[in-house]
């Protein structure tokens, strides 16, 4: 950030403006200034679902698109969702209250013995980010943990995290106990994870692998879409 | 050879081609580890070549630079033997090591293989809240954790990154106080406790040894 850049009075920018220059500070990690604009685009009568989604989610896009592309890397993107997190949780409570569209509900958690969890929370808020309600079971879950929770509520996703050799296979454990009690196919389930790959996804009997969080979002949507049009066919 | 730079090791790794008819090719954070194995075994009938072991930054890359590299040396050797375990490959150097035929370690890393294959398997329900460092790692702990996690720079991530692990535990190769030393500052700085343990080569001794 440059001095001139630091002197910007974000209550005094246009609409476009300010969004633009939420893009950046998102890009930048500035959780602050991204809370401030957030309250700044309310107090102008956005709704919710558009700060949400032309402001944090775009900017948070271009951050996807940069870490893939090598252009950022782990700590930036962590200090960006950072500041999404921030802006995320002014907005959370006003979403629900506003009707925002919701495109499926997700269950995630990281698998027994893994307690890595970065991967996982990047996906959680991107998911929530685009639409979808995400229960997140957080780290080191055994198969009881994802199926006692998948028996209490309605989910159509199941997501699983991890990022040890060691201990991805235990994806497998959680989807054969599905297959074995006949919900296997109730749900679609995506896995994800620095050392998986899709032929494990396929291997394992996962309906994908996600790569990355964007592509889980994306992911997440087209097998939603597709359960919609099953239904309405 | 002299005095092998660790810096040299993390970014281009090592070549010490010499007139033996097996040809290693390790991990650059291996070479220190070898060296001495080879030097106190008198395994003259081995050479090493190391890929950067900056790799490990990368695991998706290592695959690949393995392939190549037994590509461009097979001619030249009876042997070839791939001083990597999985790395966080996910299976794919194991693969790939298959469809060229050449050997690899056994296990998932090398804190497993430093610790003993089978050990670290036992223990690893109840110690998998630990961050490991090898000797190599306590050397560059600066290059291979602080600096690519940005925790020079960002301090605050530190507990996104750490939150969930408890110790740290240094499987030491060699008896080195002034390693120990460090490795402990190193615990500090991660906001973890700390452990020692003395594993010296485990079974990447053995491997070798079978050779």
């Amino acid at each position: 950030m440059s001095d001139e850049e630091d002197d910007i009075i974000l209550s005094e920018l246009s609409d476009d403006e300010l969004v633009l220059q939420m893009h950046d500070d998102l890009y930048d990690g500035m959780k602050e200034e991204i809370e401030e604009s957030v309250h700044i685009l309310l107090d102008r009568g956005w709704m919710p679902y558009d700060v949400l989604t032309k402001a944090l989610v775009e900017g948070m896009r271009i951050v996807g698109i940069d870490f893939r592309d090598g252009i950022l890397f782990v700590p930036e993107v962590l200090l960006a969702a950072n500041a999404m997190k921030g802006g995320m949780f002014i907005l959370k409570p006003l979403l629900a209250e506003t009707g925002a569209p919701r495109l499926g509900n997700m269950l995630i958690g990281t698998v027994k013995g893994d307690i890595h969890d970065i991967g996982k929370n990047l996906v959680t808020m991107m998911m929530e980010g685009a639409g979808f309600e995400v229960k997140d079971l957080g780290i080191n879950n055994p198969v009881e943990n994802y199926l006692d929770e998948l028996d209490s509520n309605e989910y159509d996703i199941l997501g699983m995290s991890a990022l040890l050799t060691t201990t991805m296979p235990y994806m497998k454990v959680v989807i054969d106990t599905m297959i074995e009690q006949g919900i296997r196919d109730d749900y679609v389930v995506l896995v994800g994870g620095a050392p998986l790959n899709e032929e494990f996804g396929k291997a394992i009997g996962a309906d994908a692998y996600c790569r990355d969080a964007a592509v889980a979002v994306e992911t997440a949507k087209e097998f939603m879409d597709r359960k919609h049009n099953q239904m309405s066919a | 050879m002299t005095q092998i730079s660790d810096a040299e090791l993390t970014e281009n790794g090592l070549t010490e081609m010499a007139a033996g008819r097996i040809l290693l090719i390790a991990c650059g954070a291996l070479a220190r580890e070898i060296l001495d194995l080879k030097k106190a075994n008198g395994w003259d009938h081995m050479d090493l070549t190391c890929l950067p072991a900056k790799l490990h930054l990368y695991p998706e890359k290592i695959t690949e630079a393995v392939i190549g590299a037994v590509a461009k040396h097979r001619a030249s050797y009876d042997e070839i033997f791939v001083v990597y375990a999985d790395c966080g490959t996910g299976g794919l150097l194991q693969t790939a090591c298959d469809e060229l035929g050449v050997q690899m370690v056994l296990g998932p890393h090398c804190y497993s293989f430093f610790e003993g294959n089978e050990r670290f398997a036992d223990i690893s329900e109840s110690e998998f809240t630990a961050f490991y460092l090898t000797d190599f790692l306590v050397r560059q702990f600066e290059a291979f954790i602080i600096k690519p996690m940005g925790l020079d720079r960002h301090p605050e991530l530190r507990d996104m990154y750490f939150g969930n692990y408890e110790k740290l535990v240094y499987q030491a190769q060699t008896d080195d106080p002034a390693l120990t030393e460090k490795a402990k500052e190193a615990a500090e700085t991660l906001g973890l406790a700390f452990e020692r343990r003395l594993t010296g080569y485990g079974d990447l001794e053995v491997t070798l040894k079978a050779l």
